[in-house]
């Protein structure tokens, strides 16, 4: 089965992540001038080593994919890029993480200032138990954006998440009548309403049917236009159809403890992590034989 | 691998009987039954009986009349209707502001891994379960610190009630508070808002429905409580309505425990009544609990 896996997994790719692999979006092979950066960071949930040793670097208006298997550390540092790990008791972080060359884990950082640069879409869809338009009108209010009209931001946003002509009639309506793809796309509205640097989006997807899924593939797409976007997934196929770079993580099990360890096993554009991996424990994810 | 090669398994499913129908079980069901029939009826026989003994009493008489000795037949209870009604009205204004602040804080802001914490919270545990004769006692230590030396007003009777029910509002306020999902609070969180934002713009409006109706169970329960205002010195009946916080008050249930030892035939006869005019009042706030509760959870 798992070379049947394999073979289907190159077509896939080949077919629909084609237009944007490097041959014709023609990126570095390293990210110049990169939005953010992690430096030896290491992550401690208490005693326990979540992630050793990241260093990663991700590039403007990219689409940076973390995969890997359960339990490799992916969440837990997309979750150090808006310091979200600080509302986790006991989480602690080790190196540095750079926005634009400031270590955001400075003593003298805002997490919120922080925050709103760098948004944040999370796994299940999390609108707010208020209206569509609140929703989106939220963040600003909160952060004190300056607004000369929360209409027109509102409808920007809805338009920016292709989600306008679905609710531009019932904006007053509770989230909660949207559908789950739909919510989906109202939180990245709500996100982008904030006009962030970054959007982090933590396997947003995996509660998502395929179509509402490709919707939200596509609009990644577009977002790559004016933001710089980085994605967990647990779905290597949406990794090699959406992002431009990808990273691959792993655990490693403590020999005495045998807690496992997050660490980066290998980092390059998304064309040559599924095509020609350097390292074999990423072929053998890809391949589909991680046991 | 035909189909018709494998021999059809030999079931009889129409036994005529069930096993989920032998003795046994239809025993224990009965049991079951029984146990349940039994708090009922005895409560339902309690109800039934008291409103059989103050029947010849409800008119309107028994609500805005005072209490009379001369002329027990026309005894009414109108001080302490009133007086419970200005015991809940402040008793909620001490109790909830200060219940929810203390729910919000343990639940959003404080470390639970502190000693400190730990302590409040165990101790919180055993307040709820403290008997509410001793609140009464509290009640009057702190009346006595801030200089009162009469205890029976209005605000030594809410202080009491509201240190009984404190306890109850700040369990309920934060079980409510921690059914909102976390997942609201990080998607306010990652837009920006502070911990401040989120709990006063998210976490506390999603938990209004759990906190009213824990809120109301609190004073409903406050309402038909006689020991501790026995203890704070209220008075067992007035001829007066309470104007004010520092008005002397009574309240029903102080009238109807001194009233049920009364060797007069028409006042015990007043005071069943009057009970079933307190058991009115607890049944209206737990159906306004309800109502609350339901229409809060329509709105989203």
């Amino acid at each position: 089965m798992a070379s049947a896996t394999s073979a289907d997994t190159f077509p896939n790719m080949s077919s629909l992540g084609e237009a944007h692999i490097d041959g014709e979006r023609r990126l570095p092979a390293q990210p110049t001038n990169p939005v953010m950066e992690t430096r030896d960071l290491n992550v401690f949930y208490g005693d326990f080593h979540a992630v050793h040793d990241v260093n990663l670097a991700y590039g403007r208006h990219e689409i940076t994919a973390m995969i890997g298997p359960s339990g490799c550390g992916k969440s837990t540092v997309l979750r150090c890029l808006n310091r979200m790990n600080d509302l986790i008791a006991g989480a602690h972080v080790e190196g540095g993480v750079l926005y634009h060359g400031q270590d955001i884990y400075e003593k003298n950082v805002d997490p919120i200032a922080v925050r709103t640069q760098i948004g944040m879409v999370f796994q299940k869809p999390n609108p707010f138990p208020k209206s569509i338009y609140d929703n989106i009108a939220y963040g600003p209010r909160v952060t004190g954006m300056k607004v000369d009209n929360m209409d027109d931001l509102v409808e920007e946003a809805l338009r920016g998440a292709a989600l306008w002509d679905e609710v531009k009639d019932k904006l007053k309506q509770s989230a909660y009548g949207l559908s789950g793809g739909q919510q989906q796309r109202l939180c990245i509205a709500r996100t982008i309403a904030t006009k962030p640097d970054v959007i982090l989006m933590d396997e947003p997807c995996s509660a998502l049917d395929p179509i509402a899924t490709a919707r939200v593939e596509d609009l990644m797409l577009e977002l790559r236009n004016e933001y710089t976007i980085i994605v967990v997934t647990h779905n290597m196929q949406q990794a090699a159809r959406v992002s431009d770079r990808t990273a691959f993580f792993t655990a490693r099990p403590d020999e005495t403890t045998g807690n496992r360890t997050g660490l980066l096993v290998e980092y390059d554009l998304t064309s040559t992590i599924f095509s020609n991996p350097n390292d074999k424990r990423t072929e053998d994810y890809i391949s589909g034989r991680f046991g | 691998m035909s189909i018709a090669a494998t021999t059809a398994r030999q079931v009889t499913l129409a036994t005529g009987k069930s096993k989920d129908r032998t003795p046994v079980s239809l025993a224990f069901l009965v049991a079951l039954w029984f146990s349940l029939f039994f708090g009922v009826v005895v409560l339902l026989a309690l109800i039934i009986n008291t409103a059989i003994d103050g029947s010849g009493r409800f008119d309107i008489e028994l609500l805005t009349n005072y209490v009379s000795v001369v002329r027990p037949e026309a005894t009414g209870f109108r001080a302490g209707i009133l007086g419970s009604l200005w015991l809940m009205g402040f008793t909620a204004l001490m109790a909830v502001p200060l219940g929810i602040a203390a729910a919000l804080y343990l639940e959003e802001f404080a470390d639970p891994t502190t000693r400190w914490n730990r302590f409040v919270e165990v101790n919180l545990q055993n307040l709820a379960a403290v008997p509410a004769i001793v609140y009464g006692l509290l009640a009057v230590a702190i009346m006595a610190l801030l200089g009162f030396r009469d205890t029976g007003i209005v605000l030594g009777g809410a202080l009491a009630l509201a240190l009984l029910i404190l306890p109850v509002i700040i369990i309920t306020t934060r079980e409510a508070v921690r059914a909102v999902p976390r997942e609201i609070r990080e998607g306010s969180l990652a837009l920006g808002a502070t911990v401040w934002q989120t709990t006063w713009r998210q976490t506390l409006p999603s938990a209004i429905p759990g906190i009213a109706t824990g809120t109301i169970l609190g004073l409903s329960r406050a309402i038909g409580e006689a020991a501790p205002l026995v203890v704070v010195g209220l008075a067992g009946s007035l001829l007066f309505d309470p104007e004010g916080v520092m008005s002397s008050v009574t309240a029903l249930p102080m009238q109807i425990y001194s009233l049920t030892s009364n060797s007069r035939e028409a006042l015990r006869e007043a005071a069943s009544a009057a009970i079933i005019v307190l058991l009115a009042m607890v049944l209206g706030l737990n159906a306004l609990a309800i109502f609350i509760r339901n229409k809060f959870q329509r709105s989203w």
